[in-house]
């Protein structure tokens, strides 16, 4: 009995293995969406999901050669693990996809690149920051700019306040954090600044104390600390509690509301990060249409407003999808094609007025952005301080 | 050669090239059944390393946990001598790579069977101590060790070896699924061998009575030992396909996690059958894409949404599948039988006689 | 390393010390009496941490702590009905495979159900209070953790060796069939152990989550080998060693995160592990059994 039930099932299985793979419609466009639903950076993922989402009903056709297609999201989750991202992006490429959009976290996207170079087809990553994703690949390219800029710009805003003794914390094994906080460390010292002490902490680590100890007895002014949205809040209060006044600074994963609202508003004040995006900035009518339109979406449905961290501030990676999506979208039309191929050179062209601001690649895949905006915590909210370039 | 004997051989001819066809269909096109692939490709590097645990714990009586640590250190000398050189300061990126490791490189087949080689090393000296132990404190002992081994490949005075922490990518992926298979094939076959010799016959007295074993003449240390070594390598060998196979690793790979779904399949193949590891291997691989239904909230019966359905649904229907083989069906599928074309045949050839018996039972 | 940073260092040990002695406890009676590794125990442990999120949805902290640790009580007593009781004449193996079954599955469930981000764990505002003392400072919870934890301990020597039902504990400890002869109920004994082992699991918990203010799925996997750790260090069956194993553990783990061997912290636990098994298989404090290693 027991035996035949296992033959029956292994049957079965054998027959589902054969039937995976879909076969694709004639007027459908495929675009992967490859994000974290679940794991360390689950939050960041789901926002950037919801942007996709969001994007596609702004726009939900594409004209190539004439023909209108529509577009259809494929969205996988990477889990936020480097070996399931191969897994997932071997998903897309199997089910057919012409482009992808995502991922958030810069170690995903470094895993999954090769699967997707080998079967051409071009990525275009929203918020991964680290300048290895686009570097070791051809077909991964980017809207947002990169970790050494963005390092340098937090060292030079640090400079700048008159800061002269930091404390570096950053993630091991963590791509974007250490990317990061080594850029950080470069540039800092480089302008005459002293790093007094760098710690590490692991992933999914939640009690701080012992390294935050050290942290305080180094003296630092401001604790440089890139690192993800569930780290965060643990940092900030348990800094707090250890009677560590410095001010908190870090990347652009920390501009993010849920931070606030879990570190609690009076432990969060003060607290300095860049990012890519700001919704106060209506300088653009692109930005302040985005802006409008997406508030709306959010609030029509409450499990969206929920999703999106509790409220309906717009973070930078939402918008940096948004743009990934038009971007995208943009180059299947000018490409004229649905073939990998053909769209990743026709991106390599592309010039493209997004809500972060004008996009086009260089030689790299990488976006040519050279301002950060960079936000301050004020009164248990985002307050825009000023914009930094950097040559 | 009797009658049943060429029944038998034309059937596994049969299967054999039905099996192929199947393959050779998927390869054709690979691009298009590259999720397929890769779950076949993901069963079979899962198959060995049951097997190898299957020789330890259901054949030797050790119950070892320590296998995501040896897999480690065959996926990380898999991949650190495997990635192209030209590759390699772009892997390195974060603190650079030893210069004598730099333009250091093998061919995949030899460097997985030096990492089999490392892990086999590592299990040599691990055992001389940790054997001597009993049941869980051997199991808590070897699962400590892995969980050793881990630090170690992602402590930063290894960086320039292993990269640390940040994992290794850009391993070159099999050109084809029949590498793989084949290697596969040849792990499996080659501890069969073990298993039917009479080192294997030594292995399983001790597994039913170690006392009565070594009054037989049975040098219980030295058996052990081997069956430790030799299931280690093959840990390490297929822990260097899985690296080959995934193209990118890191240490957050083999956690315990990992050496719990390998006992997963082999307590569902039935402790102490090849055969039955091979086949939860499949199951549990196959299952795991072909039931990811049950982690889609999207999914309907009928029109009506399941509310149950939604991400991780599946693997508490795995644990809880787990748990009922335990209780339940202590045996496997296989209990400590191996597959014959008989043992087929008598499943349905039952099934008649019981229904002809049962009467109108439905 | 100045003074004060040592005593701060010191203070964090004794805290996570504290959380890691009540949780071994639980292994060390499990163990002292079936002879069992219960992997589980490290789970229940967390999923203790999501029942109390839930508890203080509704309730405030006095009438949600107890609600906890019956709902860790129950969860302990079902787990050792289902899975241990049927398998107590099956070979060792499969009573190891039954606890890490339990223990995947509590895992798997609990990402099922809570998704594998971190929860915020709830405040309870009187153990969060921040006091500082000439240098140091920390909130309450990380004082009151070892506080608590000796005076539990100390009522738990007096339950085991004053009372009726620690004496049939000792007595199954010590010889399952004899004791069965004697007429005391074994498997209400057993069922004993697991109670207690729970309802200290579960007064852990609240200390731990609340200095570290995150649960996840796999919070208490790691923490609860260590704690089986600090139970073997400490000579299994005997409660004063699994303390004492703990604390060690605990302060030894805060000094190598100081000293910035983070990533050596989990792997010293198991060497400190494989060491005692090799030099002094009874532990600090156990009593010497032929049978065991």
């Amino acid at each position: 009995m027991k035996k035949r039930l296992a033959t029956v099932v292994a049957a079965l299985s054998l027959a589902a293995m054969m039937t995976a793979g879909a076969a694709a419609d004639d007027n459908v466009v495929k675009i992967g969406v490859f994000e974290p639903l679940t794991g360390e950076n689950g939050g960041g993922g789901v926002q950037e999901a919801q942007a996709a989402e969001y994007a596609n009903e702004i726009r939900p056709t594409v004209t190539v050669d004439g023909v209108e297609y529509k577009v259809e999201l494929d969205v996988v989750d990477n889990k936020s693990d480097k070996t399931e991202a191969v897994t997932a992006a071997q998903k897309l490429v199997s089910d057919g996809v012409s482009a992808v959009i995502g991922t958030y976290g810069s170690g995903c996207a470094i895993a999954a690149g090769p699967t997707f170079a080998e079967a051409k087809v071009p990525a275009i990553g929203a918020s991964c920051t680290n300048p290895q994703v686009t570097l070791g690949c051809d077909y991964y390219f980017r809207v947002c700019f990169l970790d050494p800029f963005q390092g340098s710009v937090m060292a030079q805003y640090a400079y700048d306040e008159g800061i002269t003794k930091v404390a570096v914390i950053s993630q091991l094994g963590d791509d974007y954090s250490a990317g990061l906080a080594n850029f950080f460390v470069k540039k800092f010292t480089e302008l005459g600044g002293q790093v007094v002490t760098e710690q590490q902490f692991q992933t999914n680590q939640s009690d701080f104390k012992a390294i935050l100890t050290e942290v305080k007895a180094s003296e630092a002014e401001a604790i440089f600390a890139p690192s993800s949205i569930t780290t965060a809040p643990l940092l900030i209060k348990q800094a707090r509690e250890l009677g560590i006044e410095a001010t908190f600074m870090a990347g652009d994963t920390w501009y993010n509301s849920t931070i606030i609202e879990n570190a609690g508003a009076d432990y969060a004040e003060g607290m300095v990060c860049s990012t890519f995006f700001d919704e106060a900035d209506t300088s653009s009518e692109v930005t302040s249409n985005f802006v409008a339109g997406y508030k709306e979406w959010l609030n029509a449905d409450s499990s969206r407003i929920e999703k999106n961290g509790g409220n309906d501030a717009i973070v930078g990676n939402s918008a940096l999808l948004f743009d990934a999506y038009n971007v995208a979208c943009d180059a299947i039309e000018a490409a004229g094609s649905l073939d990998g191929e053909a769209i990743k050179e026709a991106l390599a062209g592309i010039e493209s007025e997004g809500v972060t601001g004008k996009i086009t690649f260089d030689e790299n895949g990488d976006a040519e952005k050279d301002t950060a905006y960079i936000d301050i915590v004020e009164g248990g909210a985002f307050k825009f301080l000023k914009t930094v370039t950097v040559q | 050669m009797s009658k049943k004997t060429t029944r038998d051989l034309v059937l596994s001819i049969l299967l054999a090239g039905l099996v192929c066809a199947i393959l050779a269909y998927f390869q054709a096109d690979s691009s298009a059944h590259s999720y397929a692939i890769s779950i076949i490709e993901r069963s079979v590097i899962y198959a060995v390393v049951a097997v190898a645990m299957n020789l330890l714990n259901g054949f030797t009586g050790l119950f070892s946990l320590g296998q995501a640590g040896f897999m480690a250190i065959g996926a990380y000398v898999t991949a650190v001598l495997t990635i192209p050189v030209e590759m390699r300061q772009s892997v390195y990126y974060m603190n650079g790579i030893a210069g004598w490791l730099e333009n250091l490189s093998l061919p995949m087949v030899p460097a997985m069977i030096l990492g089999g080689l490392f892990a086999a090393g590592a299990a040599a000296l691990i055992g001389i101590p940790v054997l001597r132990l009993k049941s869980d404190y051997l199991a808590i002992a070897t699962l400590g060790f892995a969980e050793i081994i881990r630090a170690l490949l992602a402590a930063p005075v290894m960086d320039k070896i292993t990269n640390g922490s940040y994992g290794l990518n850009n391993i070159p992926g099999f050109k084809n699924m029949f590498q793989p298979i084949i290697l596969a094939a040849v792990c499996i076959a080659i501890m069969v061998l073990l298993i039917n010799s009479s080192y294997g016959r030594a292995f399983k007295a001790i597994r039913e009575d170690d006392v009565a074993a070594e009054a037989m003449g049975i040098n219980l240390f030295r058996h052990k030992e081997l069956s430790f070594v030799i299931s280690s390598f093959f840990t390490g060998m297929a822990g260097g396909m899985l690296a080959v196979f995934m193209r990118s690793i890191d240490t957050k790979t083999f956690q315990v996690m990992l050496t719990y779904n390998i006992l997963l399949i082999v307590v569902l193949g039935g402790i102490g059958s090849v055969t039955g590891s091979i086949i939860g291997s499949f199951l549990i691989n196959g299952g795991q894409e072909w039931l990811r239904f049950l982690d889609d909230s999207s999914f309907t019966i009928g029109g009506a949404a399941i509310p149950l359905f939604k991400p991780g649904f599946r693997m508490v229907i795995y644990s809880v599948l787990l748990m009922v083989v335990v209780l339940f069906w202590r045996r496997g599928i296989m209990g400590t039988s191996e597959f014959t074309w008989d043992g087929l045949f008598n499943l349905f050839k039952r099934k008649k006689n019981k229904k002809s018996s049962a009467g109108g039972e439905v | 390393m100045s003074a004060i940073t040592f005593a701060q260092h010191l203070l964090t040990g004794i805290s996570l010390g504290g959380a890691y002695a009540l949780i071994a406890i639980g292994y060390t009676m499990v163990y002292g009496i079936l002879r069992l590794i219960n992997f589980a125990h490290g789970d229940i442990f967390m999923i203790s941490g999501y029942f109390m999120i839930f508890a203080m949805a509704s309730f405030p902290w006095y009438i949600a702590i107890p609600i906890v640790l019956i709902g860790t009580v129950i969860l302990g007593v079902v787990i050792e009905k289902v899975a241990y009781r049927p398998l107590r004449s099956a070979p060792r193996m499969s009573i190891m495979i039954s606890a890490i079954g339990v223990s995947y599955l509590l895992q798997n469930l609990a990402t099922y159900l809570f998704t594998a981000i971190p929860k915020a764990y709830p405040e309870i505002p009187f153990l969060k209070k921040i006091f500082s003392f000439g240098g140091i400072s920390a909130s309450l919870v990380t004082l009151v953790t070892p506080i608590l934890t000796i005076v539990l301990v100390i009522l738990l020597i007096q339950l085991i060796n004053h009372t009726k039902i620690g004496m049939a504990m000792r007595a199954v400890s010590k010889d399952t069939e004899a004791s069965r002869l004697m007429g005391i109920k074994v498997d209400s004994t057993i069922s004993m152990t697991f109670i207690i082992g729970s309802f200290l699991a579960g007064i852990g918990a609240v200390l731990y989550f609340t200095d570290r203010m995150t649960v996840y799925p796999y919070s208490g996997s790691l923490p609860g080998l260590k704690c089986f750790v600090a139970a073997v260090l400490g000579g299994i069956g005997s409660i004063p060693g699994a303390v004492i194993g703990g604390f060690i553990i605990g302060i030894c783990e805060t000094f190598l995160v100081a000293l910035g061997y983070s990533t050596f912290s989990d792997a010293f636990t198991f060497l400190l592990l494989i060491v005692i098994l090799l030099v002094r298989p009874t532990g600090l404090f156990g009593e010497a059994a032929s049978d065991k290693v």
